[in-house]
């Protein structure tokens, strides 16, 4: 997908990446020797419905899959990544793709974005990915660098925290929000984009949408599916590594009070006791 | 001694302080560099100076803010080439964390971010899973990327200063090659008030707050704090999207962290629980953000923080 020889097609394929991850509602923890995330109860990434329905709204108003159109769910991770990808396909996704393979466990974003890099040029052999959509940032570790990385391996342009988008041919148009500035971003496709909790509103699957995704195929991939030499992935092939993991204690609630007229003033007294004012 | 290159980008008429905190974390690594981006002012070259950088780089090009990410990626590659750096050492704001991550793969270096310390021998110590963990991490690479939390450590200028000269760094012509355009840009207007990921005191409403910030902007004032919000306040448009906290918006580790009309849910709390000091003021007893709380006030903020913001203007005066 490097530059070349790129040309516009009038349909649109596009891959979005989906992750799961512990649901927020449960604890989470770093477990084993190598202090991931412990993955075994989790869910669909919130943050990725936002890309998936992104990529949804841009093949609909372009014919949907009838007219050609693909959105592919993409998930690397273990056996439990499986059912991102079943989400997707429920909620809308035409296919879905798990990227699944011991030695991926223990993966720093380097060694993520790698395998995802490959995985993303072997579904583009056939024809060629237009868009890579992803969520923006969870909070846990150091996933937020996939995105960029993902671009950086890809040599793509990257359009990331992304809270509106616009195609209009191969040109896309965004709008990214930062600390100071609000910013109007163009690139030309192909491209990745990462999108905001702000973008859209996603939808959620419906009984029609359930029944459909039992006849939608899962591809599952291994490193040697996409020529990925196991070594440069893993704990093994990561650049970083983690070596002491200590769980915080949990803050406990302190002094509480009830106004009873004067909290105010208790608020500034306790205020000057910290040596906060 | 390991060099360590420091990135500011876009210096503007003054370092700030997260700027400053990045030259004092340099210096206890090696022998600090600075590679900026954008006009170097007289003031600004004095304090890094003052704080012991021992080279500046600045790009040959000077459209890198017209891009994103990618091309300023390319030009701190080259000023990691040319300096000899081991240690790179960015901001940790999103930008900041985005330029780390690319530079990463253009080095084949480790990445670390949300980094609050980092010893002699270049272990980082951050803090995870919304600040319920904290881990030691290191790069297995010959060069690593560090991107350091605001407010991690008191800034001090160098015992001995410098006044280095500025050394151009070549731009790879390829760098804008595939990188997004900024086409636009809309200056938000500034409030006056600090920086919200780098204030000392954050006030922050919610729900409760019912449209109207003007008590916590009083509050705000009278404590010299940045405004912040849940995301049920900024989603109702009573202030702006760039003040929500939480997992989908700002994480922040203030000094003190006054929390009005909030309840508490978990993804507010993931971005701002590593405050040193949380403040609440909700009516509902039950409220989660009481388990969280240092002092906490059941009661109504249209009466508490009026009253707090009176009686702080008085204590002022009478000093
Ligand atoms: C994917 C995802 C990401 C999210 N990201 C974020 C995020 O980044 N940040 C975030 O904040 N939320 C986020 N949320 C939303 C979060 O789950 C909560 O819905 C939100 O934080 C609630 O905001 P709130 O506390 O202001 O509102 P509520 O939960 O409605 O609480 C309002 C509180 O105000 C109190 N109150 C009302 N009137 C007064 C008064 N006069 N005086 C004192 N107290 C009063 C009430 O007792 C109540 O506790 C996210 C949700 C999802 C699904």
């Amino acid at each position: 997908m490097e530059g070349c020889c790129y040309t516009v097609e009038e349909t649109l394929k596009i891959i979005v990446l989906v992750k799961h991850v512990p649901d927020a509602q449960f604890d989470r923890h770093l477990s084993g020797g190598d202090k991931t995330t412990d993955r075994s109860e989790s869910i669909l990434s919130e943050l990725d419905e936002y890309a998936l329905e992104a990529a949804l709204q841009l093949i609909e108003a372009r014919g949907g899959e009838a007219a050609g159109n693909k959105v592919i769910a993409l998930s690397m991770g273990p056996a439990g990544a499986v059912n991102a990808v079943k989400k997707s396909l429920q909620i809308g996704a035409t296919e879905g793709v798990h990227l699944s393979d011991d030695a991926l466990a223990g993966s720093d974003a380097a060694a993520t974005s790698l395998a995802l890099a490959a995985a993303i040029r072997h579904l583009g052999a056939d024809a060629p990915v237009d868009l890579v959509l992803t969520g923006m940032a969870s909070t846990e570790g150091e996933t937020s660098l996939v995105p960029a990385q993902l671009a950086e391996r890809l040599g793509l342009p990257q359009v990331t925290f992304a809270s509106s988008l616009e195609l209009d041919g191969g040109k896309l148009t965004a709008r990214r929000d930062g600390d100071s500035h609000a910013d109007t971003v163009e690139a030309t496709l192909p491209a990745l984009v990462s999108v905001t909790d702000q973008i859209n509103d996603p939808r959620y699957p419906n009984f029609k949408g359930i029944m459909a995704a039992k006849k939608k195929s899962i591809t599952t991939l291994t490193l040697a599916d996409i020529g990925v030499d196991p070594g440069l992935v893993g704990l093994a092939g990561s650049w970083t590594a983690v070596e002491t993991a200590e769980a915080r204690p949990p803050r406990t609630a302190g002094t509480i009070i009830t106004d009873e007229g004067d909290a105010g003033i208790k608020l500034v007294e306790f205020l000057a006791a910290q040596k906060l004012l | 001694m390991a060099k360590v290159l420091v990135f500011i980008d876009t210096p503007g008429p003054a370092l700030k302080k997260s700027s400053l905190e990045l030259l004092t974390i340099a210096r206890s690594l090696g022998e600090p560099a600075v590679a900026f981006n954008g006009e170097l002012h007289d003031d600004v070259a004095a304090a890094l100076g003052e704080y012991g950088a021992q080279a500046l780089y600045r790009p040959s090009a000077n459209d890198l803010d017209d891009y994103l990410v990618g091309p300023k990626a390319s030009y701190l590659a080259a000023a990691v080439q040319s300096s000899g750096a081991t240690i790179v050492l960015a901001e940790n704001s999103a930008e900041g964390k985005e330029i780390a991550a690319r530079l990463g793969i253009k080095l084949g270096a480790g990445v670390i971010t949300d980094v609050v310390a980092v010893d002699p021998d270049g272990t980082a110590h951050k803090s995870v899973l919304a600040g319920s963990y904290m881990t030691t991490a290191r790069a297995t690479t010959p060069v690593a990327v560090l991107t350091v939390k605001a407010n991690s450590i008191t800034p001090e200028p160098a015992t001995t200063g410098t006044a280095p000269q500025a050394a151009t760094i070549e731009v790879p012509e390829t760098a804008n090659a595939a990188s997004a355009r900024i086409t636009a840009r809309n200056e938000k207007t500034a409030s006056g008030r600090p920086e919200l990921s780098e204030a000392r005191i954050v006030v922050a409403g919610g729900r409760g707050v019912d449209g109207d910030f003007g008590p916590l902007e009083d509050l705000a004032d009278a404590l010299g704090a940045a405004i912040g919000a849940s995301r049920a306040a900024t989603d109702a448009g009573w202030i702006g999207h760039d003040a929500q906290i939480g997992q989908t918006g700002k994480t922040v580790s203030p000094q003190l962290y006054i929390s009005a009309g909030i309840s508490g849910a978990i993804q507010q709390k993931a971005g701002m629980q590593t405050a040193k000091v949380i403040v609440a003021v909700n009516k509902d007893a039950e409220s989660p953000v009481f388990e969280i709380a240092d002092f906490g006030i059941v009661g109504d903020l249209f009466r508490v923080l009026p009253q707090a913001t009176e009686e702080i203007k008085k204590r002022k005066a009478d000093r």
